[in-house]
């Protein structure tokens, strides 16, 4: 296969990794007001990512490098097209960080209350955003002949790109609720199912009309293929989580936001940024990509460097595969 | 109101002040999770109770550090192509390659096993918990290669040929790209002074307590510790900084001659190393000097009847070579800068040295009180001479974003209005300011309140029984 191509999906795979990690983060982040009736509840809830969030996160820093390494031109359009966007994200990704990381320095009610309402806020602003962005890309954007996106910050909030943007802001959602009641145990865990089972029913009907429109607007056979896994996946992943089989209905939403994200980047193949304006100026797979030389380096970085990725990745969910319940948190020091 | 709105002048102070700012944290992560690594290691081989407490009371400060470095750190990653697009365009076949590899080989690395290392205190065995330590510190070490290895490229650019079609460099090697001489200079440079500043940070620690007489048993050590660790780590950076001096020299004489605002070539005695100088403030004329004869041929030869050329003879070159244009950094920066980083470093490898010497032999106090004041002040002399050696460096390669190749205004993103950068400019800046008085209040606390008992070990494996420092 040539190499562009497969770097092509080599970074859908990356932003897979990072929407299904990090998902579940931001779900947890914003389940905080729905399961954490005190502090201890809201302690299990942030203790259920709490060794992980930070490896979960990374996926975004490699697949942004990767993105930078294999296709300059994407990188530089997408980045600098939707600078105000990205600042929010980058806003909330700050805010989100630091807060697990001081929200218990202090035993405080209020200083807690303010770093709770940082991880809602920064958790639910880049579960939009994302999806803003990436309907965005699908769509296509205004690109003069450098391929400079030439319109504005209000062009991106379009009824398309916004029903993307609510669609993963609702599937990172009950991905979290679905982690949360596989991670708890007792009463959170029970109040867990039930949310998901609430959230999930608006996550069906939301996410259907996206994958459709996507389908029929901008789609692919493939493409098409992909919407249709993805809605299966999560039906299944809802009723999976009615019947209470958790590991399965987890499994399953992960699954829903893979193939989603193979849904967008099918639509999108072979450009990378089509230019609504004048299909010309359309970023491709082509003309935004690095030289074979460069794309060689990388695939062996890749080929070598992602199996012992996963490995070690794997044995840390592993290591912390035990339920979490109020009574860890009562007895731990901190 | 439009020169305020110039996305030039804002896209440089934005990349300055955030990239100043990740790099206040970072020495601290990369030096700290060496530190913590050593006292773990020694109590895993000794089951002394101080080194675990050591471990503790310092791993708590490196977490609260680590975290900003993380946060601030994305902003970089992601800022090439908010802010500088075109450049990204021209030197993504290069320049991507090493960033992709420090995310695959150490930023996953570093987040992964630093997660187990903060929870997985009951839950690891003894060793193994230990190694994830070593790793994060692995971790750190390879994204500083690799990220100093991108910015070589553009301080000397190697290993690529120019696609005229494209418009763009094109990698032709990756083994030269990652060896070029710079960045075999300016890795073991940083590296060693981010073990200065963590160096620094013991030293403090430790003296603030030593001087309110308390937590002797701990604090002892860790002063020993930190002073032998600054000396050590000085030397090295010194030695390294003086190789660093050479071969920049060689690819970037302009950078030199503007380190020494020297505008006229000089050679042997005359290319003397100035101390502090005072000069008529557009720099032309000097008013008064203190300098070192020789010592500047020596830092750019290592000989002591070495040429080194001035600032005219450079800009006149340069004309010719790449057009009409002005190639002079700013020079009371470049000049300044470079004194500070040194002067500050050379002296708290002195403050060090006194110290060591004046607390032997179990002395409790040193013979002045006041000697304790002046070691506190080891972390932000460290941290600052840190920050001028960057300044120093990236203003000295001014006006190029990368040699030679393009200059710094052409590397812009051309569809970024002077408003948004404003905006971001503005909301960086508010933000990092609110982070940082909290960060700074929240390590201060952590330092007064000094290490904990030691905490209880399961009788049978060792291990630490409870869990420690979850959220
Ligand atoms: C604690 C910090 C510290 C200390 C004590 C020193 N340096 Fe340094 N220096 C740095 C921290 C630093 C740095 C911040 O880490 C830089 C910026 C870029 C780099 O590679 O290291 C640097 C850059 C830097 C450069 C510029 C390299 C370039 O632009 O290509 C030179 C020539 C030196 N150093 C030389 C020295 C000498 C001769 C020193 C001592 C006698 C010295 N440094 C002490
Ligand atoms: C960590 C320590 C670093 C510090 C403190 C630092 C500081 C600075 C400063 C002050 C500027 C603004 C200079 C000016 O515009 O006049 C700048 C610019 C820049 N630096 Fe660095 N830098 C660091 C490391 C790096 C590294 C490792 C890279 C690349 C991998 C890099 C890439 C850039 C780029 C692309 C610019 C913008 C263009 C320019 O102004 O030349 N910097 N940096
Ligand atoms: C302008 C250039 C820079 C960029 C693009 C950059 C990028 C990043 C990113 C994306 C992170 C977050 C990693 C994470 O989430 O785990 C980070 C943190 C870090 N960076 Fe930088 N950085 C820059 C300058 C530097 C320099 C000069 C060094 C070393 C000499 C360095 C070393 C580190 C280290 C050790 C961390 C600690 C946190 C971690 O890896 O998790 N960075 N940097």
């Amino acid at each position: 296969m040539d190499l562009t191509i497969l770097w092509f999906w080599i970074i859908a795979a990356l932003f897979i990794g990072y929407f299904v990690l990090d998902g579940f983060d931001f779900g947890v982040g914003m389940s905080l007001p729905f399961l954490g009736k005190d502090d201890t509840d809201r302690r299990v809830l942030i203790n259920t990512i709490g060794p992980v969030w930070d490896l979960n996160e990374t996926w975004v820093i490699v697949a942004g490098a990767a993105l930078f390494a294999a296709f300059p031109e994407w990188y530089a359009t997408m980045f600098s097209g939707f600078y105000l966007a990205l600042l929010l994200i980058l806003v909330a990704l700050i805010l989100r960080g630091v807060s697990f990381e001081y929200r218990h320095q202090r035993p405080e009610s209020t200083w807690k209350k303010w770093f709770d309402g940082m991880i809602i806020v920064g958790s639910a602003v880049p579960a939009l955003l994302w999806g803003v962005a990436f309907a965005n890309v699908v769509r296509g954007v205004k690109l003069d002949v450098n391929h400079d996106y030439i319109g504005t910050f209000f062009d991106l909030l379009n009824p398309y790109a916004l029903l993307g943007g609510v669609t993963t802001l609702l599937l990172f959602f009950v991905h979290g609720v679905v982690f949360i009641s596989l991670k708890t145990e007792g009463d959170i865990r029970v109040r867990a199912r039930k949310l998901a089972t609430r959230a999930g029913i608006v996550t069906i009907v939301v996410a259907a009309s996206f994958l459709a429109w996507t389908t029929l607007a901008y789609g692919t056979p493939a493409s098409a293929i992909f919407a249709a896994l993805a809605a299966v996946a999560l039906i299944a992943s809802f009723l999976a989580n009615l019947r209470g089989a958790e590991r399965l209905a987890f499994g399953l939403m992960a699954g829903t936001i893979g193939f989603a994200v193979l849904t967008l980047f099918a639509s999108l193949f072979p450009d990378v940024m089509p230019a609504s304006n004048d299909p010309a100026n359309s970023l491709t797979i082509a003309n935004a990509s690095s030289s074979a030389y460069t794309l060689g380096v990388m695939s062996w970085t890749a080929l070598i460097g992602m199996p012992v990725i996963l490995l070690y990745q794997g044995w840390t969910y592993w290591v912390f595969r035990k339920r979490i319940g109020r009574a860890h948190i009562e007895v731990a020091v901190h | 109101m439009n020169e305020w709105l110039d996305p030039l002048l804002l896209s440089r102070w934005q990349f300055g002040l955030t990239t100043i700012y990740h790099f206040l944290f970072v020495p601290l992560t990369i030096g700290m999770a060496l530190t913590v690594a050593i006292f773990q290691t020694a109590w895993v081989r000794t089951d002394k109770a101080k080194y675990l407490q050591l471990t503790h009371f310092f791993g708590k400060i490196f977490l609260i550090n680590f975290a900003m470095g993380v946060v601030t750190g994305i902003v970089q990653e992601f800022q090439f192509g908010m802010n500088w697009s075109d450049y990204s365009r021209f030197v993504g076949d290069v320049f991507g390659a090493p960033l992709a590899f420090e995310g695959i080989t150490a930023f996953f690395l570093e987040a992964t096993f630093i997660g187990l290392w903060i929870f997985g205190w009951d839950k690891l065995p003894k060793k193994i918990h230990l190694a994830t330590i070593w790793l994060t510190v692995i971790g750190s070490i390879t994204s500083a290669y690799f990220i100093l290895a991108a910015n070589a490229f553009m301080q000397n650019p190697v290993a690529f040929e120019m696609n005229a079609e494209k418009g763009r460099a094109e990698l032709t090697s990756i083994g030269e790209l990652l060896t070029n001489p710079i960045v075999l200079a300016s890795f073991p440079h940083t590296i060693f002074a981010c073990f200065m500043v963590s160096a620094g940070l013991i030293i403090s620690v430790a003296a603030w307590h030593l001087a309110r007489n308390q937590h002797f048993e701990t604090m002892r050590p860790a002063l020993k510790f930190g002073m032998w660790m600054m000396i050590i780590a000085g030397i090295l950076t010194t030695l390294s900084g003086d190789q660093l001096s050479l071969i920049m020299t060689e690819v970037q004489p302009m950078k030199m001659a503007s380190a020494e605002a020297m505008y006229v070539t000089a050679t042997g005695a005359n290319a003397s190393f100035s101390i502090f100088t005072l000069g008529t403030p557009d720099g032309v004329s000097e008013l008064f000097s203190v300098r070192i004869p020789y010592l500047l041929s020596f830092l750019s030869t290592h000989t002591f009847d070495g040429t080194v050329e001035g600032i005219n003879n450079l800009q006149a070159r340069y004309v010719d070579v790449y057009g009409p244009g002005d190639y002079t950094p700013t020079i009371w920066i470049t000049y300044w800068s470079f004194r500070w980083m040194i002067g500050l470093g050379l002296a708290h490898m002195l403050v060090a040295i006194a110290g060591l010497f004046f607390t032997r032999k179990n002395a409790a106090k040193p013979a002045r009180p006041w000697m304790w004041k002046v070691a506190i002040w080891s972390f932000p002399m460290s941290l600052l001479a840190m920050s001028v050696g960057w300044t120093f460096t990236e203003m000295g390669r001014q006006p190029w974003i990368v040699f030679g190749l393009m200059r710094t205004e052409g590397g812009i993103s051309p569809g970024v209005t002077g408003l948004e950068i404003l905006i971001s400019l503005i909301v960086f800046t508010l933000l990092y300011g609110i982070l940082a008085v909290v960060e700074f209040k929240l390590i201060l606390k952590a330092v007064q309140k000094g290490p904990d008992d030691a905490p209880v070990l399961d009788a049978e494996s060792g291990v630490v029984k409870q869990a420690v420092m979850v959220y």
